[in-house]
């Protein structure tokens, strides 16, 4: 379809541009990201913006091969994905190029491509900044990069955070136990996004799923609250064994440590939040803000993505986007920065005064020959002027009205 | 503060005295006031006037902590952006598919006209039917009558629009009410206040006679 010639300008839907302010913010976040990732021993990794499809969707599930954007390879006819999220991507990195036994601690910030984009935001580009931990089996690494997690939306200005804890083995050994079909557990998936309690029982019913198992499957809607979901959730599924005992375990450990260095941070336990779970293992959390339907950023463990790489390795990371963090972070302070206009010269010494200026870190515009419009109109706040004591800058008269 | 989306109408009729079991009254009738926000008799909780179709968007984004919405509207929107905790039992109909009396469905390609796209499509795609889906957004007893389509896939209450019109129910695709959902930030973040909510209503629900479809 031809585009109209007055809609030259439009963006397809989802894709945006940031203009200047905004865009100045959100470089300024990503530099402090970026060294805040260094502070705790986190380096910076950049893979490729298009990758072979295969390795971008090993073991991710069926909802990123929809959001993914694919592209013949002309080179070898394969398929070329550009990727919709990197974390599969870092994944590969440290399992088949790093290779090292100790814990590896990498992080990463830059765009990604939605075909569909979220349903609640609509950027189709979001920039996706993420850290992972592979290498440690265990509560303590979990701890880490939910903490990592919270100073980055503290970093952010992000304020009000509220946490939701979840463990997706939970749901994972109820649905082996209760040995439903592939269809059935579909379903039964769908149902619990939800949180459908009568749609859950008929179910259970028509699957013919027999107790205990149906107890507990239908308890799970409701296992969600404060602390005191935890020796619920002991009761109502200990038939299950030895795996949901664990995990249970593991989840309380980490709730006892954040409630330990956070005592203030309200944290939600919620035993049927299944996100990301078609690679989650283990714990899986979020953090959100009030008045906004979505997280501001997720993570979890997957233990299982670097097997297919060739080497197995546990793993726990978050991620957000960089794009709603700054949005809905608090808007710094700005204060009025000097910008100086230099008027248009020949003047070796003006030369050397910019220079300098500018070695110091100041902002100088020099005027162009004929220019429309004046210092003023550029956004500067001081103009450069000659002086017996050579050039000097001075603060500009304000705009007479 | 908890806000309660409602659309007008039946729906909103019917959760009234749900809400008044819960111990929340609004100070104000929708019909009679312009006001698109009403004020409850508990200062925690306002209710929002919503096109019915609208409620899982307000639901979804946060502007609703609550709302109630029917099945059919809310498997129409299709997204799993709010939890479904309880079913209301109210505003219960039957979505149904309905023909021209005594004419058979035709063997080649059948063509359905509704308001109900996702559930039409759904429903002919688990029976192995191959459907050509004509949407449409009311007046669907029309669509049989003029040849525009074969068959409809529409509410039904009582029967009578399909009577007056020469048209018969056929197939009961699935019984209709409507459910209380809740946005999912709304639940982890207000938790309290939401799940007491939720109990009181589910009370209030049991405390009534099971659902009658008509």
């Amino acid at each position: 379809m031809e585009t109209a010639q007055r809609d030259r300008w439009l963006l397809p839907e989802g894709v945006e541009e940031v203009l200047p302010p905004e865009a100045r913010q959100l470089e300024r976040l990503r530099r402090r990201l970026l060294d805040l990732f260094q502070t705790w021993g986190y380096q910076l990794v950049i893979p490729p913006f298009i990758d072979y499809l295969d390795s971008l969707l090993t073991g991710t599930g069926r909802a990123l091969d929809l959001q993914t954007f694919k592209v013949t390879d002309q080179l070898t006819g394969r398929m070329l994905g550009i990727r919709a999220d990197m974390t599969p991507q870092v994944a590969r990195l440290d399992a088949h190029h790093l290779k090292r036994e100790a814990p590896t601690r990498l992080c990463y910030i830059d765009t990604v491509l939605l075909t569909r984009g979220d349903h609640l935001e609509k950027s189709r580009s979001p920039i996706q900044v993420g850290a992972e931990l592979y290498g440690h089996q265990g509560s303590a690494s979990d701890v880490e990069i939910i903490r990592l997690m919270l100073e980055v939306l503290a970093q952010a200005g992000v304020l009000d955070v509220h946490l939701d804890l979840g463990h997706v083995a939970i749901y994972r050994e109820l649905v082996r136990l209760a040995g439903l079909t592939p269809d059935q557990e579909a379903a039964l998936f769908e149902v619990l996004q939800r949180k459908a309690a009568m749609e859950l029982n008929e179910l259970l019913e028509c699957a013919g799923v027999a107790e205990p198992m149906r107890s507990m499957l239908l308890g799970l809607p409701d296992l969600n609250g404060g602390a005191e979901t935890l020796p619920r959730a002991r009761e109502i599924l200990a038939p299950a064994g030895a795996v949901v005992d664990a995990a249970l375990c593991e989840l309380a450990t980490v709730l006892e440590q954040l409630r330990t260095r956070f005592p203030a941070l309200p944290i939600h336990v919620d035993l049927a939040e299944l996100r990301g779970y078609h690679y989650q293992t283990g714990i899986v959390f979020a953090a959100f803000l009030p008045g906004c339907g979505k997280e501001i950023a997720r993570g979890g463990r997957y233990d299982e993505i670097g097997k297919v790489f060739g080497r197995a390795r546990p793993a726990t990371g978050f991620s957000a986007d960089l794009k709603m963090l700054a949005q809905r972070g608090a808007q710094e302070e700005t204060t009025q920065e000097t910008v100086i206009f230099a008027p248009d010269s020949n003047d070796p010494a003006l030369w050397e005064t910019i220079r300098d200026l500018r070695a110091d870190g100041k902002t100088v515009i020099e005027a162009l020959p004929g220019q429309a419009g004046d210092a003023a109109d550029l956004g500067c706040t001081q103009a450069l002027e000659k002086t017996t004591a050579g050039w000097r800058s001075v603060p500009l008269a304000r705009s007479l009205n | 503060m908890l806000t309660i989306a409602l659309s007008k109408g039946r729906i909103y009729q019917e959760t009234l005295p749900l809400l008044a079991d819960a111990g929340i009254v609004p100070l104000e009738d929708p019909d009679k006031s312009r006001k698109l926000i009403l004020a409850t008799n508990q200062p925690g909780v306002q209710l929002l006037v919503v096109r019915a179709t609208d409620v899982p968007t307000y639901v979804e984004y946060g502007a609703a902590d609550l709302g109630v919405a029917g099945r059919d509207v809310l498997i129409e929107y299709g997204a799993e952006g709010f939890y479904e905790p309880l079913d209301l039992n109210i505003a219960c109909c039957r979505m149904m598919t309905a023909g021209k009396v005594g004419v058979a469905f035709p063997a080649r390609r059948l063509r359905v006209a509704t308001k109900y796209v996702a559930i039409a499509q759904r429903y002919f795609a688990d029976l192995g039917v191959q459907a050509e889906i004509i949407k449409l957004y009311g007046s669907m007893e029309l669509a049989p009558l003029v040849g525009l389509a074969d068959c409809i896939v529409d509410l039904v209450d009582t029967g009578n629009t399909l009577r007056a019109n020469g048209l018969e129910p056929r197939d009961l695709i699935m019984p209709i009410s409507s459910r209380l959902i809740v946005n999912k930030a709304a639940m982890k973040m207000k938790h309290a206040a939401v799940k007491a909510l939720v109990g009181q209503l589910a009370a209030a629900v049991a405390s009534r006679s099971p659902a009658e479809y008509p």
